[in-house]
């Protein structure tokens, strides 16, 4: 394998996200500013009874109105949808030609790579728990098989079961902007667009492509899914007050809020950016992957593994602990995430720690689970473009164990030169990306 | 500094030929074919009634002591990976914390771990009890199961089948704290996998990575699932290791299996430190996406197979006639055979029908994720051996195939081996082995 000496500086051209909040790059940050709430009584549908019947919707959207080629995409689940239309601003905004057989954009096809941490689509329901109830025997405890192929396979659409595997979106991006080159999607559960785009920025930097479509896409708002966190007593339950209940390191936090979105975002060689006289918004220069290797369901009680990626980041990025501005917190709203975040930036960030501003977007606009930190990331590049720090709502009883500066229900301003965004994802495994101002 | 090189200084594999690697290639060489009768379920009312299934196996036997609890929270693919990435860590003299506590001989945050895996279904007999407790008039209720039938659920049902734990598990078991990701390509998971795994080596992230791919297919979703795309061929119930013929002209659909496969990747020089022998060194890699209408199948020319594999001869710095060997992903799907072929012959010109190519599948099924990790085990040992087995099936090529597919167990040196593939979606993925002691 041939690993060039020489690297290649990595930076953003283009981002794009429908998430809870909004459904373009500016409303998003209009709405980190506004301190709005993404989140409300779940309607896609109908969980009444569950332990938590809310949920942070996008709503009021269809991806046909993105694409020119709706046969192309009009089966795709719903975080393949959006990240359809993510894709199509991302593209936009870096001057990269979509749906057409000729595209003059200068970027050669085979280099152009698509990098997704992306998630499945939900189960047909319908046939799913239908074909369960009919054939399940409750005198012998067990399945009938004939009596359950007789009425799954009637039922089953073949698209809408092939749309669900976690490869679909980057599939679907494919097809849309005739990629080439290394396409890959990955699920490394809460963590996986965080870790795609630092994944991403390698191909970048060692001269595997030229350019990347990266972030992550995902929908878990689905009966299963909201089944699986509520079982583990992951998602807060406040169902008098959905608004204010992502309360990330307040006393009363008491779990996250099941989101969904895609964020985009094109990243590339300075060359390339330069060549093709796109207008760059910031620079990826650190990334760092680590395993917890402690337990399936817990952070490791020291916050090893988290420590570990942000250091393995700042070593990548050749800086030090002194010379991040911001955080930008996986803080989920959960007892266990934010105090063991807190331990990690202390133990990380030494004696700077409580100098560092750290804030939790999802306080706003929820988990987006495997988009989440893709969606953390634009948010660190326009925090940087704005020198403003967006704020950790809801945090009006902080936890007297958590004390750092969480920017606590209002933006700062604040001059921004290299931020850093965490994500840790269920089973340990955790990754940090350092974006900073693009300087020639 | 001195350029970086990859190597593979072990292979683990739990496939339906056998729970190790040297099982299985033993089989493999012997002409077996690891198809059967499904036993996971009973078939009789499926279009297709066969699978490739692993050897009973208990998992507990693979953990140590204080893990065993945590197998509860083990799905079969999770199970799989748990069983070949034993294999691979043992065969490769690494002694981690689950080998012996006390004579560790990695750095664990030094090594990393870089496991695909499939879209994971659950175990529709656990399911089935809560759903029952969720009906009205007969008719599935979802507001009776938000309020009790979840509650029928053990509390940590969702963790069995997320697809990074199948990672997750193994960094505990073996403590590997390095580098940890999770693709999840379909049937290229494998081969990505891999690539990153020896991307993250190059870049000075680890030293040591534990990569691959565990999947387990034989449920009956994801066996339908298959099903209705259209892939399965529902044509040799009756003769279940005569049913998958990749490239054969009576070939009319796959077989979908179960297996893990798990290779221990090496930086060149950390191998030579502690004395392993590599099996075959990464030479190249190469990837690309197909871009077709129909989602399901490769596109017609197979344009994405030639990238991927004209990007790794290049990436290895070699012409197709140094070739000695081709795994293709030869699934029985005749118009994917057909694709994957024309992709072979862009990419390889006249070397196309001279190099022997064995398609793995006619004999360990269609295993998903793993697929692409066991042509990878498989050719190293092709090459440490010198030795290809003999592809099944294929007893007269379908027409336009100009392939030579290996029909008989051949001793012949191998310098450089090619494993390459797609998936549903699209991704296409080729690897160039070299052997060592070329």
């Amino acid at each position: 394998m041939i690993h060039p000496k020489s690297k290649h500086r990595v930076v953003i051209t283009g981002m794009g996200i429908i998430c809870p909040l909004a459904h373009d790059i500016e409303n998003f940050w209009n709405a980190l500013m506004e301190g709005k709430s993404g989140i409300d009584k779940t309607t896609i549908f109908d969980a009444s009874t569950f332990p938590s019947t809310f949920s942070a919707e996008v709503k009021d959207f269809d991806h046909l109105k993105y694409t020119s080629q709706p046969e192309q995409h009009n089966g795709c689940n719903r975080g393949t949808g959006f990240s359809i239309a993510a894709t199509a601003q991302a593209c936009k905004q870096a001057g990269i030609d979509i749906e057409t057989e000729n595209p003059t954009d200068n970027i050669d096809r085979e280099r152009l790579g698509i990098y997704l941490g992306a998630g499945e689509g939900s189960t047909d329901n319908d046939m799913f728990f239908t074909s369960l109830a009919e054939s399940w025997d409750n005198e012998k405890r067990e399945i009938n098989w004939d009596k359950w192929a007789n009425t799954a396979l009637p039922m089953m659409d073949a698209m809408r079961e092939l749309e669900q595997e976690p490869n679909m979106p980057v599939s679907h991006i494919a097809a849309m902007t005739g990629a080439r080159g290394i396409v890959r999607s990955c699920l490394t559960a809460c963590a996986a667009s965080t870790q795609a785009t630092g994944e991403a920025s390698m191909l970048v930097r060692n001269g595997d492509a030229d350019v990347v479509i990266t972030g992550g896409a995902h929908s878990m708002i689905h009966q299963l899914g909201l089944t699986g966190f509520n079982r583990l007593t992951a998602l807060s339950t406040k169902n008098d007050s959905p608004q204010t209940a992502s309360r990330p390191f307040s006393a009363s936090r008491d779990g996250f809020i099941l989101g969904e979105g895609s964020a985009i975002l094109i990243i590339e060689s300075l060359e390339s950016a330069k060549k093709r006289g796109a207008k760059i918004l910031a620079e990826i220069s650190g990334y760092g992957s680590s395993s917890d290797a402690f337990r399936v369901t817990d952070m490791h009680e020291e916050g090893r593994g988290a420590v570990q990626a942000i250091n393995a980041a700042l070593v990548d990025a050749g800086i030090t602990y002194k010379d991040i501005d911001y955080i930008n917190a996986h803080g989920t709203s959960t007892a266990e995430n934010d105090s063991i975040e807190t331990l990690a930036i202390k133990k990380a960030f030494k004696e700077r720690a409580r100098q560092i501003p750290v804030s939790s977007i999802k306080s706003m606009m929820g988990h987006l689970i495997g988009a989440t930190g893709a969606a953390e990331l634009i948010s660190c590049v326009l925090a940087l473009r704005e020198n403003t720090i967006p704020p950790t709502m809801n945090l009006d009883d902080p936890d007297p164990e958590l004390d750092l500066d969480y920017v606590p229900n209002k933006p700062r301003k604040v001059q921004l030169n290299t931020v850093l965004n965490e994500s840790f994802g269920f089973g340990g495994q955790n990754n940090v990306v350092i974006v900073k101002r693009f300087r020639e | 500094m001195e350029q970086k090189r990859v190597v593979i200084t072990a292979a683990g594999a739990a496939t339906p030929l056998g729970l190790t690697m040297e099982q299985t290639w033993e089989q493999l060489c012997e002409g077996a074919s690891g198809i059967d009768k499904i036993k996971a379920f009973e078939p009789s009312g499926f279009p297709c009634q066969l699978a490739g299934e692993v050897p009973d196996f208990k998992v507990r036997k693979y953990v140590p002591k204080k893990y065993r609890k945590a197998t509860k929270l083990m799905c079969r693919d999770i199970e799989l990976a748990v069983v070949a990435t034993d294999d691979a860590i043992r065969t490769a003299g690494l002694v981690t914390k689950a080998i012996d506590g006390d004579n560790i001989n990695i750095d664990p945050r030094r090594t990393g771990i870089n496991i695909g895996a499939g879209l994971i279904s659950c175990d529709l007999e656990e399911i089935a009890p809560a759903v029952s407790r969720s009906l009205t008039d007969g008719k599935f209720d979802i507001k009776k199961w938000g309020k009790e039938g979840i509650q029928y659920l053990t509390p940590l049902w969702l963790l069995k089948y997320l697809p990074n734990m199948l990672a997750c598990h193994i960094g505990i078991i073996h403590d590997i704290q390095g580098v940890s990701n999770t693709i999840t390509c379909g049937e290229m998971s494998g081969l990505l996998s891999v690539i990153e795994a020896a991307e993250t080596i190059l870049r000075d992230f680890c030293d040591i990575s534990v990569a691959g791919a565990a999947e387990a297919k034989v449920n009956p979703i994801v066996m339908s699932r298959q099903c209705i795309l259209e892939r399965t061929t529902k044509d040799y119930n009756d003769t279940p290791d005569k049913a998958c013929r990749p490239f054969d002209k009576n070939a009319t659909g796959s077989v979908f299996g179960e297996a893990g496969a798990i290779l221990i990747l090496e930086d060149f020089e950390n191998a030579r430190k502690r004395d392993a022998a590599p099996l075959a060194e990464i030479a190249g890699v190469g990837q690309s996406a197909s871009i077709n209408k129909e989602y399901q199948h490769l596109e017609p020319d197979g344009k994405a197979i030639a990238i991927a594999v004209k990007k790794a001869l290049a990436d290895a710095s070699i012409e197709p006639d140094k070739l000695d060997l081709i795994i293709p992903h030869g699934t029985g799907i005749p118009a994917d055979d057909m694709a994957e072929t024309r992709g072979l012959n862009t990419s390889l010109g006249e070397s196309a029908e001279r190099i022997p190519v064995f398609p793995s599948k006619s004999m360990l099924s269609t295993t998903g994720a793993a697929s692409g990790a066991i042509d990878l085990a498989i050719a190293a040992k092709a090459i440490l051996e010198g030795k290809i087995p003999a592809a099944r099936n294929c007893d007269e090529k379908a027409e336009g195939c100009n392939l030579n597919i290996n029909r008989e167990l051949k001793e012949t040196k191998i310098n450089y081996a090619l494993c390459c593939g797609y998936t549903y979606g699209g991704q296409t993925a080729a690897i160039v082995l070299k052997n060592i002691n070329g």
